[in-house]
């Protein structure tokens, strides 16, 4: 049997998840944002191999694989449009880039 | 493998909290990275050998420098000369040197302190996780590379220049 009780993989892996929310939420830099979106990824990773961990079984290694590809995937898109935001409004407010509401 | 555990998830929240209270971007990066090292401690305390290979690999290798590079183009920064100046006061190393020692202690026990070091919890080693991806979830391993591919071409679309960009028109968007 673990060591360690599932329970606290899982309150730390929430506790990360709500403190990328909190970042999402709270910050207004775009590259700010991005982080924090990598922090919530990392913490659902977590409590998935926790799990992986808990019952002995492969499968949550294979979700955590694809939230890495998720997350690779995700950022290389976010950052190209940090960019092209950048380029257009020089700045990394989220809110600048507003234009869309008409 | 309990107080490497316990140890990493304190690294973990302190370096997780920094990221989200930090203004400097870079620093914050730096404190991401920290976080997702101590997040592989925590996988390998687990007995998920290859997560945590895959977390320092591809995570703290590859997408954390992928943030570095693009943060390093955009160059932000008029007030960046002042900014400067602050960096490099001997305060900024404190946090990050603080969270890599406490990082550095499990390594150091776990290299020296005593016998009864493995991960006594369900180890999942690397084989059967392969075993798996190319077994059962083998359409689960095709999709990840079609996602890949898709944003390996958004990517590669979104971060043209921008007279190319002109040149397409308002139709091409």
């Amino acid at each position: 049997m673990n060591a360690i009780p599932l329970e606290h993989s899982l309150l730390l892996a929430s506790i990360l998840f709500c403190m990328g929310l909190a970042g999402v939420l709270v910050r207004r830099n775009i590259i700010f944002i991005l982080m924090s979106l990598e922090i919530m990824f990392n913490a659902a990773g977590l409590a998935f191999v926790a799990g992986a961990a808990h019952w002995g079984q492969p499968d949550g290694q294979v979700m955590f694989l694809l939230i890495l590809t998720l997350a690779a995937a995700e950022v290389a898109v976010g950052l190209a449009i940090v960019l092209q935001v950048f380029r257009s409004f020089h700045t990394v407010d989220a809110d600048a880039v507003s234009e869309l509401q008409g | 493998m309990t107080l490497p555990y316990y140890a990493a998830a304190l690294v973990a929240l302190v370096a997780t909290l920094r990221v989200i209270t930090c203004v400097n971007a870079v620093h914050a990066l730096l404190y991401l990275v920290v976080s997702l090292l101590s997040v592989a401690v925590i996988f390998y305390s687990l007995g998920a050998h290859f997560a945590a290979a895959r977390e320092i690999i591809i995570y703290a290798g590859a997408i954390m420098v992928l943030f570095l590079f693009v943060l390093m183009m955009l160059n932000i920064g008029e007030a960046a000369v002042e900014q400067e100046r602050n960096w490099l006061s001997p305060g900024v190393w404190r946090g990050p040197a603080l969270l890599a020692l406490l990082l550095l202690l499990p390594l150091v026990y776990a290299l020296f302190g005593g016998e009864e070091v493995e991960a006594r919890g369900h180890v999942v080693d690397a084989k059967s996780v392969g075993m798996a991806l190319f077994g059962p979830y083998i359409l689960v391993v095709e999709l990840a590379s079609l996602l890949l591919l898709a944003g390996m071409a958004g990517a590669w679309h979104l971060a043209q220049d921008p007279p190319d960009e002109r040149e397409r028109g308002e139709g091409g968007r």
